[in-house]
């Protein structure tokens, strides 16, 4: 066998190697999403088999029907839950995404007095766990009468973010070169328009990116929400899935079908926001 | 009409004063250029010019028009970037259209501005691609047109060709002249290359430390340097220039070596003057391989051992040693030579320079 046909050999068999590897690594991260979508599909007694039962052998989607058939016959109000989610995730992302701009943005262009101190302090804040703010802050919810509320919950959240959303859009603008901005005001720009007309724009990839970590955050939150929420005035979806739990049994399976809810409308919005995802959109501004 | 005249232009950043109170006129479609060493503040000046720097002192008028305190957009001027600054997000047409569009020209108006730049810049086959489909000299075409399309008072330039290569450059610089020529309006040129200075500018203002060394024509800057800056500065090879003390009848050197008072400075300097004296490479020539434009009573001949050649083809650099340092001379025609031999220099000292060695400036008056 001469060199080149082992070389060849030798490539192929690496290409199939590295496919195999990340066939087993996609498995092991998919593999919790499709245990839940499975359980959601099956009796109680299949998901507690043990061993465990791989290939699901009743399947019906008894679950999801009970869920929605209202309290009293094993329904929860999800509907409400829904709301309560959708509501607070979009009205806390959008706030977080505005004051992230605006600090991001002041961040990347303006040098001012204890900018470095202001910017570590915002990263300190995510070295606190969230499950360690949450009694102090119920406190102060409670003398403050918004516990199960939407703004109580919108409230935190948005603090939670804001930190996040300023880190990840000021790194944006700082690519969007300063010459445009410039360009832009000698073109006939206010400073206002030069910032929607060019520099918004070209750091979009980064701000959809903050968006969606902050609406992923609000969506998923469990610590905070289960303490400062009641009723189905203010519960989200995470809080609701202990509506499964009673004194002495879990409903497994109605649980699951639960997060298989809450993670449906996660799943469309990632799909909607990843096109804009693209990065490399400044290339060619100024020199390469 | 824009005439675009600097008074007493000053920028501090805190304490640090970086342009100091100065004065200039622009005639109007005059094109100007600022030529310095980084750090000169020739762009800081550029930047205050088109009012994207605030300024500290004095008063900028454009078009007999104070627009110290005027927004860019409001001073009716484009700039050409040296980094292009191109839209990125946009087409090239869009890119060329992006002043009108912000202007709310209608879109009939809007394209036949684009299609005059486009032709002019011969952009039309580019029209529909990004910037970052784009060749370097292409995105540097984009640029000017986005800066034609306005139809501005005033071009202003910063140092557009410094990203290109030499080649390019050199195209390109052609291309500016001739667009000068076609546009006809007051362009205001940044450039640390006094070539392109020298090739471009109906006048040069050649800046040092935020202060004007001098400001003159192409021809009298490069003959007649008011400073020893500035001889130093313009021409290249650059001038030679070496310290000396004035005696009886003479310019002695550091190193004891001497050349006679030109006949010109004899009546502006006194023995025992400390003075600069200048001499350009065009002006030192091996004998028969120069040409001589002065006075031939002031031609002085000494014989030097070479130490390097720099041979160009049309035109060889000699190096040769005068003095413990080496004189470069410019040999026209030349013949083969190597280090160490010695060769009969002419000296043409009606061309030479004397600065003063305290102040800098020239001691022709």
């Amino acid at each position: 066998m001469d060199a080149n046909a082992s070389a060849r050999l030798k490539r192929r068999a690496a290409t199939i190697a590295h496919r195999v590897g990340l066939f087993l690594a996609m498995l092991f991260i998919c593999l919790p999403g499709i245990w839940i979508v499975l359980s959601s599909l099956r009796p109680t007694v299949e998901i507690l088999a043990k061993p465990p039962i791989w290939i699901p052998q009743q399947v019906s989607l008894d679950a999801y029907v009970a869920m929605f058939s209202g309290v009293g016959k094993g329904g929860i109000p999800v509907l409400d839950y829904f709301r309560n989610s959708l509501i607070i995730s979009v009205t806390s992302t959008v706030l977080a995404i505005a004051i992230g701009m605006a600090g991001g943005y002041a961040f990347a262009r303006y040098r001012f007095r204890g900018k470095s101190a202001m910017f570590l302090g915002l990263m300190l804040t995510r070295t606190v766990p969230g499950i360690a703010l949450s009694l102090p802050l119920f406190f102060v919810y409670a003398r403050l009468d918004i516990i199960d509320t939407h703004f109580g919950l919108i409230l935190a959240y948005v603090a939670l973010n804001v930190p996040f959303t300023i880190w990840l859009i000021d790194g944006f603008f700082r690519q969007v070169p300063k010459d445009l901005a410039e360009a832009a005001q000698i073109d006939g720009c206010t400073r206002w328009q030069a910032f929607w007309q060019v520099e918004f724009p070209l750091a979009g990839p980064g701000i959809a990116s903050a968006g969606i970590f902050a609406f992923l955050t609000s969506w998923n939150e469990f610590a905070l929400a289960s303490q400062l929420t009641r009723s189905i005035n203010s519960k989200t979806l995470p809080v609701g899935l202990l509506d499964y739990t009673a004194e002495f049994t879990i409903d497994w399976r109605g649980m699951c079908a639960l997060a298989v809810v809450m993670i449906i409308p996660a799943l469309i919005l990632t799909f909607i926001v990843q096109k804009h995802l693209v990065g490399g959109l400044t290339s060619g501004a100024v020199k390469g | 009409m824009a005439i675009v005249s600097l008074k007493k232009l000053t920028k501090r950043y805190g304490s640090m004063e970086i342009v100091h109170g100065i004065d200039l006129d622009v005639a109007d479609r005059e094109f100007i250029a600022l030529v310095g060493p980084s750090g000169c503040g020739k762009s800081t000046t550029l930047r205050m010019i088109a009012g994207l720097e605030d300024i500290s002192g004095g008063t900028i008028e454009i078009g007999e028009r104070i627009v110290n305190d005027l927004p860019p957009r409001s001073r009716n001027i484009s700039m050409v970037f040296q980094s292009y600054a191109l839209y990125p997000h946009m087409t090239v047409r869009e890119n060329l259209g992006f002043s009108l569009k912000i202007a709310g020209a209608p879109k009939e108006e809007m394209d036949r501005r684009v299609a005059e730049a486009s032709a002019i810049l011969g952009l039309d086959a580019l029209l529909e691609r990004r910037p970052s489909q784009l060749s370097g000299g292409q995105r540097q075409r984009v640029a000017m047109g986005r800066a034609i399309v306005r139809d501005p008072d005033v071009f202003l330039f910063d140092e557009p060709l410094s990203n290109l290569d030499a080649k390019l450059r050199t195209q390109m610089r052609t291309e500016i002249k001739k667009l000068h020529a076609k546009v006809k309006s007051t362009v205001i040129y940044v450039t640390h290359d006094q070539v392109e200075a020298m090739t471009l500018a109906d006048r040069i203002v050649i800046m040092r430390d935020g202060y004007i060394e001098q400001v003159g024509t192409p021809d009298e800057v490069f003959q007649r340097p008011a400073t020893r800056f500035v001889a130093g500065f313009i021409g290249s090879p650059p001038m030679n220039l070496q310290e000396a003390t004035v005696a009886d009848g003479k310019v002695v050197f550091a190193g004891g070596q001497s050349l006679p008072l030109p006949i010109r400075f004899k009546a502006k300097v006194n023995v025992g003057d400390k003075v600069v004296f200048g001499l350009r490479p065009d002006d030192i020539y091996p004998a028969g391989h120069g040409l001589h434009s002065g006075d031939a009573a002031d031609v002085h001949d000494v014989e030097l051992p070479v130490t390097v050649t720099e041979p160009l083809g049309n035109e060889t650099l000699v190096f040769a040693e005068f003095d413990r340092r080496d004189w470069v001379s410019r040999m026209l025609n030349p013949k083969p030579l190597k280090a160490g031999d010695r060769v009969a220099m002419h000296f043409d000292l009606s061309q030479a320079h004397l600065f003063s060695a305290e102040t800098g400036k020239s001691l022709r008056a």
